[in-house]
């Protein structure tokens, strides 16, 4: 098992420097002067771009820029967003629990639906429990997330006008903002800050404000968990053991969730890495969309305005989360199927 | 004589597993209706520019979406765009972008993987390692950074996603070639001493494609859907350009109307939204039948 962990690790690296090559290499298609501004950390420097072409070299040789960057980048300077006004290092911690929030609320929903929706797919198959299942998992994967949102704001915002979009309402947000000794932000999530400083107005207002976000991002979502556990469950049932279980008179509850579904979710555990994928994209257009300032909704901002430190900065973070969720999962996996390891 | 070779006999046998699947039926029939939309374009909905069709007339330039009328029978979005002409025209937009994407991707794809899959080996090793570090980044980020890098524009945007797109391909037909390499069939073809291009175009390709073929269509959808995403954040097809995402884009003020009346404008949102959402269902619906027609652990279930 150590020689596994220690195996990823090293590959680990090796993307990981890939990721940053590749990132580099589709920023260094812009001008020098455009580049400068990822060199730049505060307004003031601006308006001294040549200057900084000029000191930092930009017209040098890709692998040294690529050696200059990367030292930067260690140190922790990513360069000044325009769009947050603010480095890049500071804006990422400010916009970083607003998604995560996001996230922490959805996956669950995912996973318990995903799995349970796939089982019982997978138990009766081609009934009509089957196929209803199946339409909802086509017509949600179907739904693009921005249209879907869309039309949760139309819905819900506009006819009903019981789900706002935003993070927080207006008085709440600047009674936070004006009273930082009495409202103590220890997570910056409001939900979670909401409970602990005791202001369950807030955390009400703020759940109320997540339900349309999550609910989009798990419609569009739990259909891939979906149809994994369901043809993974299929796969299990026909299996001999299940036979040999069901010719000794076990009951159908023990044959199907003792010994069936434990089975059949080693496979859906692979997904996982997929899953973190798509919450990252999903996030992109829902923040997008319900106006809420997370990373998703800074990347499009800082798309539409060419603000390359930005991209460049978020792309490595999507790139770090995405390869160190997939080792865990790996490692997760080695541990659940001996199999993997020792191949 | 002809009527009994087996790859005949199997051909029909997946056609009637497609068929028998009254999803892969409604699927069809959607693609059959959006084919004929694409091609009947300039008879259904005439051109105003000749030189330039996929540009939306408009009359006037007032902001505020218009009605179904006489004139626009889906009515008009903001900047007076007419929307049924939009749609008509957006159906060809989205073509474009589906084959054009998928079709670069998956050829791309499955020569890398096609390689990489029967070579093994260190050059196994270098592409996979490629794939994986081109797979670290979600598909909608990576596409951003490149139409920022390159510049606005549907085309761009296309550009994007084929180089981008082209990553799952590999590891499907990879896999998918694994698995084949150790058969027994290939392992004779092998000893009899058939060359390697042969075994590969001849024996393993023609079996190990099925798995590519559902991916492309149901990948069809999604690169129209990220497409779309792109055209509506303002990345990809300019303002006035017949793709769908770019009508829904016009139309996002307008999604909660006044107070009144707060679905107002429904029709300037619903109708190039529900043209993406049908054309990405039809793609799904085959792709996904075509799974099951081709998944030899189901197919005779």
């Amino acid at each position: 098992m150590a020689t596994y962990i220690i195996r990823r690790l090293l590959l680990l690296g090796v993307v990981l420097f890939g990721v940053s090559i590749l990132i580099f290499g589709i920023l260094m298609t812009f001008s020098p002067e455009r580049r400068a501004a990822a060199y730049v950390s505060s307004p003031q420097q601006v308006k001294d771009i040549p200057a900084i072409v000029e000191q930092f070299g930009l017209d040098d040789p890709f692998y040294l820029q690529y050696f200059r960057w990367i030292k930067e980048v260690f140190s922790g300077n990513l360069g000044w967003s325009v769009v947050a006004a603010r480095p890049v290092w500071d804006a990422f911690w400010h916009y970083f629990p607003i998604t995560l929030e996001l996230n922490l609320f959805t996956s669950p929903f995912i996973i318990i639906f995903g799995i349970w929706l796939g089982t019982q797919a997978g138990i009766h198959r081609n009934t009509f429990i089957d196929h209803s299942t199946r339409i909802f998992a086509i017509t949600g994967w179907s739904l693009p997330t921005f249209l879907f949102g869309l039309i949760m704001l139309m819905i819900f915002y506009g006819y009903f006008g019981i789900f706002p979009p935003g993070i927080i309402s207006d008085d709440l947000g600047m009674f936070i903002r004006e009273n930082p000794d009495r409202f103590r932000q220890y997570t910056h999530m409001y939900t979670i800050d909401g409970l602990l400083n005791g202001r369950l107005d807030i955390t009400l207002d703020a759940l109320k404000r997540l339900f349309m976000p999550v609910l989009t991002q798990v419609v569009v979502i739990v259909a891939l968990l979906m149809r994994v556990m369901r043809s993974s469950m299929i796969e299990e049932i026909s299996k001999e053991y299940i036979l040999t279980a069901r010719a000794k008179g076990a009951d159908k509850r023990t044959i199907y969730f003792k010994h069936a579904r434990k089975n059949a979710l080693i496979p859906v555990v692979t997904v996982a890495g997929w899953l973190v994928a798509f919450l990252m994209e999903g996030s992109i257009a829902v923040e997008y969309i319900f106006t809420r300032q997370g990373i998703g909704w800074w990347l499009a901002s800082s798309a539409i305005s060419l603000d390359i430190p930005v991209l460049m900065g978020v792309c490595l973070f999507f790139g770090l989360v995405y390869v160190i969720a997939n080792l865990i999962i790996d490692i997760l996996y080695a541990y659940i199927d001996p199999r993997i390891r020792l191949t | 004589m002809i009527a009994n070779h087996p790859r005949l006999k199997e051909l029909k046998f997946t056609l009637r597993r497609i068929f028998g699947n009254p999803l892969a039926i409604i699927g069809f029939s959607l693609l059959l209706f959006f084919i004929a939309v694409a091609v009947f374009a300039p008879y259904i909905a005439p051109p105003k520019y000749e030189h330039n069709p996929y540009l939306m007339p408009h009359k006037g330039y007032s902001q505020t979406p218009r009605p179904p009328s006489k004139q626009n029978i889906f009515g008009t979005t903001a900047g007076q765009y007419d929307i049924f002409y939009g749609a008509v025209w957006g159906t060809r937009t989205a073509f474009k972008i589906g084959i054009f994407v998928v079709c670069i991707a998956a050829c791309i794809g499955v020569i890398l993987g096609v390689i990489s899959g029967y070579y093994g080996g260190i050059v196994d090793e270098l592409l996979m390692r490629i794939v994986d570090i081109v797979f670290a980044i979600p598909l909608l980020v990576l596409t951003m950074a490149i139409v920022v890098a390159f510049g606005r524009g549907l085309d761009k945007v296309m550009i994007a996603l084929a180089m981008v797109g082209w990553r799952s391909y590999v590891r499907v037909m990879r896999s998918s070639i694994l698995t084949l390499r150790e058969l027994d069939f290939v392992q004779a073809a092998r000893a009899m001493g058939v060359s390697n291009i042969k075994i590969m175009l001849r024996h393993i390709l023609p079996n190990g494609i099925y798995p590519v073929l559902v991916m492309a269509f149901m990948d069809i959808g999604s690169m129209v859907v990220v497409a779309a995403f792109m055209s509506f954040v303002g990345l990809g097809a300019p303002k006035g350009y017949a793709d769908w995402g770019q009508m829904v884009a016009l139309a996002r003020n307008y999604i909660v109307g006044p107070p009144d009346d707060p679905l107002k404008y429904w029709y300037a949102i619903v109708i190039p939204g529900g043209c993406i959402v049908l054309f990405v269902l039809a793609w799904n619906l085959i792709g996904d039948a075509l799974r099951d027609a081709f998944d030899p652990k189901i197919r005779r279930g």
